[in-house]
């Protein structure tokens, strides 16, 4: 039987606010436990909630960016549920009325064609601390520095069909509140993780199979990973007579595997209602509008713009567009070269981007900047070297950190475009290689390569290509 | 008692005095219900939970009087986290009535009104969830304010039921009421559902003339519940108001008779989710070398909390699970409203709402333990304002069989002011609230 997977997900994203969601305490990562944790973090009797209002206005920036309707009014309720790491007993979170609803994101297919993919909801919650099991034995540890900082969860509908649409999808929204500048979106510290919801139905089935939750993924490989398990192990416990369950599961990145936590039957009521101590968000058209006009160019705005400004295709154009600095970067080179904005393209996506990704940097941490890259690009616009030479001196910029005008000087690489000068070096190698000259002639086209290569040999891959191509044909053919 | 404390202020006091530097209430001594945290000092809730329980803070009413220049003498014994009529349910043991220690003083803030009608305080703070600074008062022969709710920061009371909840005042009179509620009131940005409305000078209007007020007379108020003698001398009080110029006229709440059962659905349903967070873990009582998290979660709440408060975060939970949420939760909240609908219908037509504050005078310690309900329908009377957010008073207006009887004023919303000088021109033409017991006359 075909089977068609059916995936939705729930992506926590904590908003990049100084303090945290409902108390005055810093969010910043790292501090030692429970340094950052004040009276109202630690739910101590008699404190109370304050909504911080640089969340609510993070939340409607993402709203406004998916398209999505903003509620005039929003209502904070509580998840009640007991957990060492929750102190109140309770996470405020947002339930019946969330602040977003029915947005939607565009990802593009591995064919590249776009696929809309529906988002149910997005609303506000607070994080809760985390439990420390480590260098504690027979004990646990709790660290409440993560206790209400802001959450944005965004729900997605079951739109999504393969592991691979839920990873174009996560990495979509992942560009997208770095974009908004509302989420660091640093994975390996948890500010942006998501659940999956995965299930399995026959082709052309209209009903869902029932689906299993996927809890905290936080890299996009796990994304993967965890969901194509999980799509396996469904078909092959259907295929063998058995039955999916609603359940929660774990994903074991070490073993490769999920496992269950826990059953429906086990599942919390959490028992939501309006939290008394908070008052409705009521958002006015006008604070909506003003959050609007501050939206920065949006990725896919980006990438039109750069298809029609620059002739880019949209492949290129996707690239180079996945995060806010890089596509500056990128217009920075292009601006500086004046010209060629598919080589400033290739360079930036190709070169720059492998050596980012071989030395583990972000675009802002590059050994090259722009004003560096644009210099290199300008050498091979205007002859100076070879785009093969030009790998070369990219990467002497790169260990050295010096230009590549100061490179290609110290070096001696500038391009041989002086026609008497090749012309003569050819005579050499024809000298030099009466045989292969002969059997060219008789016909062996093959060898005009080997021609090339001698040259360039012996000008130290310093002849200007094109030349040295018209060149010696005309000189080989005698 | 917080003896050396209260010394280091009255002190404080003193030279204020003597700098010329006294505002009206310095080196006013009071006492505090121990619902409000204070800084360095046990703040129970009358809860095994929090016997051991030192405040790192001071709640915002707490910090306000302070400011003003009271003394605080210590801490007042309630019913447990303010859950009960009688303040049977304390922890630490009951409050008897100082006008027969055989009898309830009402509660919850039995502590409260039991140490004003003794005269050991001139003053306690106090709060009021569902009658529980009026009921007291009432029952102790003293005057007790709940006012709107909004009014005063909840900051730093723990909380019972937040969207009832409620501080104020136990004083002797309206007029101490009026002094001391200003320095208690006002917006506070660490509590979102404290109200941005300026507070007024509420001595300033005391006197006024009551010529041309309207009272209403709550229809649903005069049932069958009310102790007959009790309502004759609030048809006293009646005599009192007229001579002084008012007009009543009858009003009808009818959905009124609701507010018991509607209040007993949204009040657990607040309290099972408040109370989660008293789990053993951060402060509090914590139970004997637990097994595991479940036993620590479950001995620790198991053994730290009364009857009382496990009744109510019991149905509390049940009201508000999967499948009764609907018929429970919700359905109160709709009847919530229509009670705050008739009251507003009422406050068309007239200024203040009068009627009975109990249904009955104090009963006798331990005579509704067993009977939760019956115990329950002795707030019948308050538990209305307290839905509606409205504020309430209760002043004493005569006795039956030796023990006071008090008299409700209903006022719309911030009309504090209003009802305050109402029940001071009431208390400048009678003196039941000067009456003291008389053990401790």
């Amino acid at each position: 039987m075909e089977w068609e997977t059916v995936i939705g997900l729930e992506i926590h994203a904590q908003l990049a606010t100084r303090s945290k969601i409902f108390s005055g305490s810093a969010t910043a990562y790292g501090a030692a436990p429970n340094t950052q944790a004040n009276l109202v973090d630690l739910g101590y009797p008699g404190v109370l909630p304050v909504l911080n209002a640089e969340a609510v206005r993070m939340a409607v920036r993402f709203g406004l960016s998916i398209g999505a309707r903003i509620a005039p009014r929003s209502v904070f309720a509580r998840k009640n549920y007991f957990y060492p790491d929750l102190p109140k007993g309770y996470q405020i979170s947002q339930y019946e009325l969330p602040i977003v609803a029915e947005g939607s994101i565009d990802i593009v297919l591995d064919d590249g064609t776009r696929k809309r993919v529906g988002i149910t909801r997005a609303h506000l919650e607070e994080d809760a601390g985390k439990s420390l099991h480590e260098g504690l034995p027979g004990h646990s540890g709790i660290d409440l520095n993560r206790a209400g900082t802001p959450l944005i969860e965004i729900v997605s509908e079951p739109d999504l069909r393969s592991a691979k649409e839920a990873v174009a999808y996560m990495k979509k929204i992942h560009t997208l509140v770095r974009y908004l500048e509302i989420c660091d979106g640093n994975m390996q510290e948890g500010s942006f993780r998501c659940d999956a919801n995965v299930s399995v139905r026959p082709k052309g089935q209209e009903k869902f199979g029932t689906r299993a939750e996927i809890k905290n993924l936080n890299s996009f490989r796990f994304v993967e990973k965890a969901i194509n398990y999980e799509i396996e192990r469904q078909i092959e416990l259907i295929e063998s007579g058995g039955k999916v369950v609603q359940e929660t599961r774990l994903y074991d990145p070490d073993k490769g595997e999920t496992r269950s936590m826990r059953s429906k039957e086990e599942a919390n009521d959490y028992r939501y209602f309006p939290d008394p101590d908070l008052l409705p968000v009521v958002l006015e058209d006008e604070l909506i509008e003003k959050v609007r006009a501050s939206l920065p160019e949006l990725p896919d705005e980006k990438a039109a713009r750069f298809v029609r400004d620059y002739g880019l295709p949209e492949y290129d154009a996707g690239v180079l567009t996945a995060s806010r600095e890089f596509g500056a970067y990128y217009e920075d080179v292009v601006a500086r070269v004046g010209s060629e904005p598919k080589l400033c393209a290739n360079w930036v996506m190709g070169d720059l981007a492998a050596f980012l990704n071989k030395d583990g940097l972000e675009i802002g941490e590059s050994k090259v900047d722009a004003t560096a890259l644009a210099g290199l690009v300008t050498r091979i616009v205007d002859n100076t070297i070879s785009g093969k030479i030009a790998k070369d001196v990219f990467e002497a910029m790169w260990a050295s950190g010096e230009s590549a005008d100061a490179i290609i000087e110290q070096k001696g690489l500038r391009q041989i475009t002086d026609t008497g000068a090749i012309e003569k070096a050819i005579d050499d190698v024809m000298a030099k290689n009466p045989g292969q000259l002969a059997d060219y002639r008789s016909g062996k086209d093959k060898l005009f390569g080997f021609f090339v290569g001698q040259v360039m040999k012996a000008t130290g891959g310093k002849a200007n290509p094109a030349q040295l191509n018209d060149l010696l044909k005309k000189k080989l053919a005698g | 008692m917080t003896a050396e404390a209260a010394l280091a202020e009255a002190a404080a006091a003193d030279a204020a005095r003597a700098a010329g530097k006294a505002g009206a209430l310095t080196g006013v001594p009071l006492a505090h219900k121990d619902i409000f945290c204070t800084e360095g000092v046990l703040t129970t809730c009358g809860s095994k939970m929090l016997s051991n329980f030192v405040s790192p803070y001071d709640a915002t009413v707490v910090s306000g009087l302070r400011r003003s220049g009271t003394v605080m003498l210590g801490k007042l014994n309630m019913d447990e986290f303010a859950m009960g009529s009688s303040n049977e349910t304390s922890y630490f043991g009951p409050v008897r009535n100082p006008w027969n220690p055989a009898m309830v003083p009402g509660g919850s803030s039995g502590g409260s009104a039991a140490a004003v009608a003794a005269r050991i305080v001139p003053a306690a703070t106090a709060t009021d969830t569902g009658g529980s600074i009026r009921q007291p008062a009432a029952l102790c022969g003293v005057t007790g304010i709940k006012p709107t709710y909004g009014r005063v920061s909840r900051y730093g009371m723990i909380a019972f039921a937040s969207s009832l909840d409620q501080a104020g005042l136990i004083t002797v009179s309206a007029e101490d009421a009026a002094l001391l509620l200003g320095p208690m009131s006002g917006f506070d940005p660490k509590d979102s559902t404290s109200v941005e409305s300026p507070v007024p000078d509420y001595t300033r209007t005391l006197g006024d003339s009551l010529e041309g007020m309207t009272i209403g007379i709550v229809k649903e108020f005069f049932d069958k519940g009310l102790d007959a003698e009790c309502e004759s001398r609030i048809r006293d009080a009646m005599r009192v108001y007229e001579k002084l110029g008012a007009k009543f006229r009858e009003v009808s709440c009818p959905n009124l008779p609701l507010s018991v059962p509607t209040y007993y659905v949204v009040a657990p349903a607040e309290c099972s989710s408040n109370l989660a967070r008293f789990d053993g873990v951060r402060f509090g009582y914590r139970c004997e070398s637990p097994k595991n998290l479940t036993d620590l979660y479950m001995r620790s709440r198991g053994e730290g909390f009364g009857a009382e408060v496990k009744r109510r975060i019991m149905t509390g939970t049940y009201v508000l699970s999967a499948g009764y949420y609907d018929a429970y939760y919700l359905k109160a909240q709709r009847v919530r409203q229509l009670i705050s609908a008739d009251f507003a219908r009422a406050f068309g037509e007239v200024d203040l709402l009068l009627g009975p504050t109990s249904p009955t005078p104090a009963f006798a310690i331990g005579a509704k333990c067993d009977d939760p309900i019956t115990m329950y329908l002795n707030d019948i009377y308050t538990i209305g304002a307290n839905l509606a957010g409205l504020p309430g008073m209760s002043l004493p207006c005569g006795f039956v069989g030796g023990l006071p009887v008090g008299l409700q004023l209903i006022g719309p919303h911030f009309s504090e002011a209003r009802m305050l000088n109402a029940a001071h021109r009431y208390q400048l033409e009678t003196d039941w609230h000067l009456q003291v017991p008389a053990a401790f006359a």
